[in-house]
């Protein structure tokens, strides 16, 4: 069977700097990447899908991407499905602060205490969601890789910038 | 539009992978407020990747100071993106070029060193901000 390259799971924050909760979904979202699954997640800057290079934007269609939003406006989500590809999960932080009936954060410079909460809450509910979708990632490689062995195809390859693409063998090779 | 209860917006980065993005967005806390609350106004640029209108208001009817954390200056091309004025560009890194003795560690939080860079980055906005304001009465905002 062919190894495959682990496909890491994005998570694109919002950083809203204008509230709480935007703080709370940026340090929610380094907690994830730094402490609770270094080896399985990256992220990327959002302002980048609009300044960034065609790599760059077509981070969310190689990555399956998590979109953590500090409010319903849900900026992260709506940017990343819009600019970039559609999420294939996604968090509000002053949603999980109500279901989990936290304080609302407060303190967009430094968290108070329920601000801190919040982040670990959230950190907690991301980590479960990097989580399902390594798993599912997983069990799928495992069944194209198992397909290949077995069938040979020829597909498109698509270009990273989403402008198509020229058909190419897939190796397929055990 | 007059310049009286103009206000000066201020764009940071959304950095998240580097310190002098947080160094970019501890600057505009520190500018807006500490330093010049009553002239200054916080912009979220994730609101302006989609758009948001509110969010082009702000920046195209004041005049703007976007602070980036690295080259790439997301900041400065999504204000732009979004018809605003910006008068003057700052990046981090050019600032930490004059004050080498502040390197800045940390992401979600900074070291002393990035704190007083971000405080010493917003301290120079400050010195123009009035000149900004100023740059309003001469029609290089849409207002």
């Amino acid at each position: 069977m062919p190894e495959l390259p682990d496909r890491k799971v994005g998570i694109v924050a919002c950083c809203g700097e204008e509230i709480a909760e935007g703080t709370v979904s940026r340090l929610a979202t380094l907690k994830v990447l730094h402490d609770l699954r270094p080896d399985d997640t990256v992220t990327i800057c959002l302002p980048l899908f609009v300044a960034g290079d065609a790599g760059e934007c077509a981070f969310a269609r190689v990555h399956p991407t998590i979109a953590v939003d500090g409010c319903d406006l849900r900026c992260a989500a709506r940017a990343t499905e819009a600019l970039s590809g559609k999420p294939a999960a996604s968090l509000v932080v002053s949603a999980v602060v109500a279901e989990q009936g936290l304080a609302k954060p407060e303190g967009r410079r430094r968290l108070d205490d329920a601000g801190k909460a919040a982040v670990e809450a959230t950190a907690t509910r991301l980590a479960a969601l990097v989580d399902a979708l390594a798993a599912a990632g997983d069990a799928g490689r495992a069944a194209e890789s198992a397909m290949s062995a077995v069938q040979p195809q020829a597909r498109n390859v698509a270009c990273a910038c989403g402008r198509g693409g020229t058909p190419a063998k897939a190796s397929g090779v055990a | 539009m007059s310049a009286d209860g103009q206000k000066v917006a201020v764009a940071p980065c959304s950095g998240i992978g580097k310190p002098f993005g947080t160094v970019a967005r501890e600057a505009a806390y520190e500018l807006c407020e500490t330093v010049c609350p009553a002239d200054t106004v916080l912009v979220a640029l994730g609101k302006l990747v989609l758009g948001d209108a509110a969010a082009r208001e702000t920046v195209s009817r004041n005049p703007v100071v976007t602070i980036d954390g690295c080259q790439r200056m997301c900041a400065a091309k999504t204000v732009k993106r979004n018809r605003g004025a910006v008068l003057h560009e700052v990046m981090v890194l050019d600032v930490f070029r004059r004050h080498r003795d502040l390197k800045p560690e940390g992401i979600a939080e900074l070291n002393k060193a990035g704190e007083e860079l971000a405080r010493v980055l917003a301290g120079e906005v400050a010195t123009i901000v009035p000149e900004l304001k100023a740059a309003v009465a001469k029609g290089a905002c849409h207002a």
